[in-house]
């Protein structure tokens, strides 16, 4: 079986690998960095864990880093 | 650190802020070095060069239905321990999941065009999988369908525990069916099927695709909390301009 034959197949196959591999990591790096920016907003317009006002929307996860 | 005090969003921060980089740098040694030994690993004496597909086909596989088991202990944790960051990793881990169960569906198809002169067969392995793949879109789709974290992780897991009836099937079909896709040759009772000098090869590349799976998890762990503060403080913003 002459490996010519199926080279584009094993190409395909690389590539669909990269897609995948390189997509995801491009994602993550990319959300993580409109997440730090909407923070760094908030923050800079005041809005802040310290400055809580009295009233909590929801509990979430927050309360445990008291 | 405890592992139990991981369960504290701020500092699962900080040690996935310390653990990513060396986690990254990790995977790509692992992939340098799995890719150099795939590409020198003989070719099979019956399926030529294309076993070369293995070496993506299987990790694939293997992270496809390792993502729905993180899911499905995450939906415990959600569902018993009400834990907000058991929510957190059943949130992150789908799509990273259901991106392995595509590369393996994708990288079937495209072995199994040269091998058995078809992209598809609707055989119970293959069909399995797929179903592994439509369940991971239903709770993506589900996560974004609700707009409260905490009702969306509820549903979600009731949804991920019920699928989790996929993956003994996804394992056994093989077994309990007759199909075209060949039995387990590597996750089998005794000793694998394959020889050492492809084995070994395929063994580096599921390590550094495992790695991968672990480094993009934290990752988007860490995202998934960064954005629930954000969604936090609007809140706090809004009830404090009413």
């Amino acid at each position: 079986m002459e490996a010519t034959n199926h080279i584009a197949f094993i190409v395909a196959a690389y590539a669909a690998a990269i897609a995948v591999v390189g997509g995801l990591t491009a994602w993550v790096m990319l959300d993580y960095r409109a997440q730090r920016r909407k923070l760094a907003d908030l923050e800079m317009r005041g809005v802040t864990r310290r400055s809580a006002p009295m009233r909590r929307p929801e509990p979430t996860m927050e309360k445990e880093e008291a | 650190m405890a592992i139990a005090d991981l369960a504290n969003p701020s500092r699962f921060l900080r040690f996935a802020n310390r653990t990513i980089p060396w986690l990254g740098g990790l995977t790509v040694v692992a992939f340098a070095f799995g890719i150099n030994q795939a590409m020198v690993a003989p070719d099979d004496y019956q399926q030529g060069a294309t076993v070369k597909i293995m070496f993506l086909h299987v990790p694939g596989a293997w992270l496809g239905t390792l993502g729905w088991g993180v899911m499905t202990i995450a939906a415990l944790g959600t569902l018993v321990w009400r834990h907000p960051l058991a929510d957190v990793t059943a949130k992150a881990a789908a799509p990273i999941g259901a991106a392995f169960t595509l590369l393996c569906l994708v990288t079937g198809s495209l072995w199994g065009r040269p091998m058995w002169g078809t992209y598809w067969v609707w055989d119970a392995r293959l069909t399995s999988v797929l179903i592994l793949f439509l369940l991971y879109l239903g709770v993506i789709a589900l996560w974004r369908t609700v707009e409260d974290p905490s009702r969306a992780a509820r549903a979600a897991a009731i949804l991920t525990l019920v699928g989790a009836i996929d993956l003994p099937i996804i394992k056994f079909s093989v077994d309990w069916w007759n199909t075209l896709h060949q039995p387990a040759s590597v996750f089998r009772f005794g000793a694998p099927t394959i020889d050492p000098s492809i084995l070994i090869p395929l063994f580096i590349m599921t390590v550094a695709f495992t790695l991968a799976f672990a480094t993009l998890l934290l990752a988007a762990m860490r995202n998934e909390i960064l954005r629930r503060r954000v969604r936090t403080l609007r809140l706090m913003q809004a009830s404090a301009a009413s």
